[in-house]
């Protein structure tokens, strides 16, 4: 068995030296540096150091993923340090503990290094008047509009005025009014009343996805976020700065009042927009998808996600997706339709079933296929998808899983490169049976514009020989696909599957990354996982026996699979796993 | 516990002071006001405060107050209530600067059990548990109440207009800062 899987590849950082400080009144070894936002060693800050002793330290413009501008003010502490006598010396109390000189003046805390031997008080009355005084300076302007602002909920300041604020308003002065729904963006709307010009946004924009397209104009309680004139808002990424947004300024278009936060249930997920595998949470209601939101995820994605992948979950709630069974164009039942199948594959000579899997089906669907494979020394292959990408987190592959049909042997290091020999194969009437999944085979290197809804990230499929004058030569052409397509169009057996989003699975990203991702929505109609019902196929064809629940499944993969070997279900956590490929 | 049963004595076994005295009673009824209402042709006054119905109501303009929140439905102990929030392409609301409204609201009156928690939360002061106390339909589906009918039922409650102040002061400053 090979060394067990590590959940990084990275070489163990060197030892760093700790200090140790005093969080109100506990002590404890904290590192001396800490990665900041670009991963960079940095002096560990007052901010760090409560987080490390499990201190809420309340923050508006300070996130961990960008670099420090400290104009909020919410995060001010009070902090001491070791006296110092006229000596250099520190100073003693009668005890024998260092006398501390408490700094006259208080400290943002997420731009303050520590020291050694440092207090920190994050909870007197000091610290309390301050973060209510900068919650009723950040509330002068602020409209109150939470009835109508799709932040309600998810709102740091909602959350920071139960704890800090006032019931009533001092404030008699008319609000400063500034423009509402402002069309920042193709997908975002800036409410500017509603900002508290934390500037999250702008440091986001500017460092993180590279394009310097938001700043401030005007001046004092006329700051308004704006673009540059008549420039749009529109880089791949424009949606985290909705995430990032600590109020209700920045708000998606296509979440624009169509669900209040507090209803939503979220299910961890992963992005199947391409390989790099983004950890998502599916909000969801009423078996009915509103939205995807990054997961933080370090050895994948950050806490960031791309619009294109973000907004690619609409396809899963088409009127016309695949709902029932269908055999030679009559609807039919499950039973009846594998019982069928399973009859024709056991009669099928060796050599003349071919299967297309897909790169964007679970690890463990195309095991299972690779059982049905072998047991019928059928030849396989998979459909490659090839789009642009970029250096942050979108990449070219827009298959989620081609590592994994590598992996488990349905296809080979060039995808796609079978097809061809599959299309000979059928038109010399060697191959009589066709086992296609998740795959429109009559879509031949199309253009993005020509893509269905569900491509909407990826921009060529492979070139190949396969026809519908082929298909047709066929005796048996067995198809499970989600929506419906041209391929199905001509089935003998048309499988209805489900989107990731309605299932359990795993799949292994570009860099190997095993991610597991739970199911948010039931399936619908008659469609059932592909794991599933490829389970009850694989024994009925071959008889052995397997698992019917998706862990037993994993597990079994994972001893049958030399790249997966010491891989549980368990093991692989909310992260994922890093395996060698 | 053994109650023990006296035997009757001698008035009470001989039957007819019994039957007298409960004669008198009901003549004395028969002369003093009647009290049985004649329901429901007769219906009784209902009391200030009293918890009815929950219905939406509009503004002294008629525009609808209902912003969807969606507080109500949250707080609805028997789930009662059920909002389509408008989503970015829906209709606009009566008060532009209010954004948005329910583009459905719907009330199950069979699921409804008139606590009125839905108008203790509202911040729009748009649902208010008004004096209806019989509802009656022919079908399940005819019991629930639907925006139209519920603006229709609910009538007017004039109250703060607090989105067209906002409208007003955002109008005056109209020319701050100085635009470009």
């Amino acid at each position: 068995m090979s060394a067990a899987p590590t959940t990084e590849i990275k070489p163990a950082p060197p030892a760093i030296e700790k200090i140790k400080v005093k969080v109100d009144g506990r002590e404890l070894e904290v590192p001396k540096l800490t990665p900041d936002w670009q991963g960079k060693l940095a002096l560990t800050t007052m901010l760090q150091a409560c987080d490390i002793a499990k201190k809420d330290v309340p923050h508006y413009c300070y996130h961990p993923k960008l670099p420090v501008a400290g104009n909020c003010r919410m995060c001010l502490v009070e902090f001491g340090t070791p006296a110092l006598g006229p000596d250099r010396k520190p100073v003693m109390n009668p005890d024998g503990t260092p006398k501390i000189a408490k700094s006259p003046r208080p400290a943002i805390s997420c731009a303050t290094p520590i020291s050694p031997g440092m207090e920190i008080y994050t909870s007197t009355p000091g610290v309390k008047q301050m973060r209510e005084g900068v919650l009723e300076s950040l509330l002068i302007n602020h409209p109150l509009d939470c009835p109508i602002c799709d932040q309600a909920g998810e709102c740091k300041l909602q959350e920071y005025s139960v704890d800090y604020g006032q019931s009533a308003s001092r404030f008699v002065e008319a609000k400063v009014h500034k423009p509402k729904a402002v069309d920042l963006g193709p997908r975002i709307t800036l409410d500017a009343e509603r900002c508290i010009l934390c500037t999250r946004c702008i440091r986001f924009t500017k460092d993180v996805a590279g394009d310097d397209a938001l700043g401030i104009v005007n001046r004092g309680s006329y700051n308004t976020i704006a673009t540059f004139p008549g420039l749009p808002f529109d880089n791949n990424y424009t949606l985290n700065t909705v995430d990032l947004c600590p109020v209700g300024a920045l708000t998606s278009k296509d979440f624009r009042f169509q669900m209040r936060v507090w209803f939503l249930k979220e299910t961890k997920s992963v992005c199947t927009s391409c390989a790099t595998g983004c950890n998502v949470l599916i909000s969801s209601r009423e078996e009915k998808i509103y939205r995807y939101t990054p997961r933080d995820n370090d050895g994948v994605n950050g806490p960031w996600m791309c619009d294109a992948g973000r907004l690619n979950y609409k396809w899963i709630q088409r009127e016309d997706r695949l709902k029932d069974v269908v055999v030679r164009g009559e609807k039919s039942s499950w039973t009846v339709a594998l019982s069928e199948i399973a009859d024709k594959l056991k009669q099928a000579p060796a050599g003349s079933v071919a299967i297309v899997a897909s790169a964007r089906q679970t690890n463990e669907e195309l095991w299972l296929l690779s059982k049905l494979k072998a047991k019928l020394g059928a030849i396989s292959d998979s459909v490659q998808r090839i789009g642009k990408g970029d250096n942050l987190l979108v990449d070219e592959d827009k298959n989620p899983n081609t590592n994994g049909a590598r992996l488990t042997g349905m296809s080979f290091t060039e995808m796609g490169i079978n097809l061809s020999k599959i299309a000979a194969g059928i038109s010399c009437g060697e191959i009589k049976t066709l086992i296609v999944f998740g795959e429109d085979l009559l879509m031949n290197s199309v253009k993005s514009d020509k893509l269905r809804e569900r491509e909407l990230t990826s921009e060529v499929v492979n070139e190949h020989g396969l026809t519908k004058e082929l298909l047709g030569k066929l005796d048996t052409l067995i198809v499970s696909d989600i929506l419906p397509n041209a391929t199905a169009h001509y089935a003998h057996y048309v499988l209805p599957g489900c989107a990731h989003a309605e299932k359990r699975g795993s799949f292994t990203n570009r860099d190997g990354r095993v991610q597991k991702f739970m199911q948010a929505i039931q399936p619908k109609g008659d469609a059932r996982a592909e794991w599933d019902f490829l389970h009850d196929l694989v024994y009925n064809v071959t008889g052995k026996k397997g698992f019917l629940t998706i862990e037993g499944l994993f597990n079994e993969m994972a001893k049958d699979v030399p790249a997966f070997s010491g891989l549980t279900w368990a093991a692989l956590g909310d992260n994922g796993v890093t395996v060698k490929i | 516990m053994i109650v023990k049963r006296k035997p009757l004595n001698l008035f009470e076994r001989l039957y007819l002071p019994a039957i007298i005295g409960g004669f008198k009673v009901t003549l004395r009824h028969l002369f003093k006001k009647k009290v049985t209402m004649q329901y429901p042709e007769e219906k009784w006054v209902v009391p200030e405060g009293y918890r009815g119905a929950p219905y939406l109501v509009k503004d002294q303009e008629g525009s609808t107050k209902c912003v969807s929140c969606q507080l109500c439905e949250f707080v609805c102990p028997p789930k009662a209530i059920k909002i389509t929030p408008p989503g970015p392409t829906g209709q606009l609301a009566d008060r532009s600067n209010a954004e948005k409204m329910p583009k459905e609201f719907e009330i199950n009156m069979l699921r409804c059990i008139f606590c009125g928690f839905c108008q203790e939360v509202c911040p729009e002061e748009a649902i208010f548990l008004q004096k209806d106390y019989s509802l009656t339909g022919t079908s399940r589906a005819e019991m629930i109440y639907n925006k139209e009918k519920l603006l229709d039922l609910g009538g007017t409650h004039a109250g703060v207009q607090k989105w067209k102040h906002k409208a007003e002061e955002a109008q005056a400053q109209e020319n701050f800062p100085v635009k470009v």
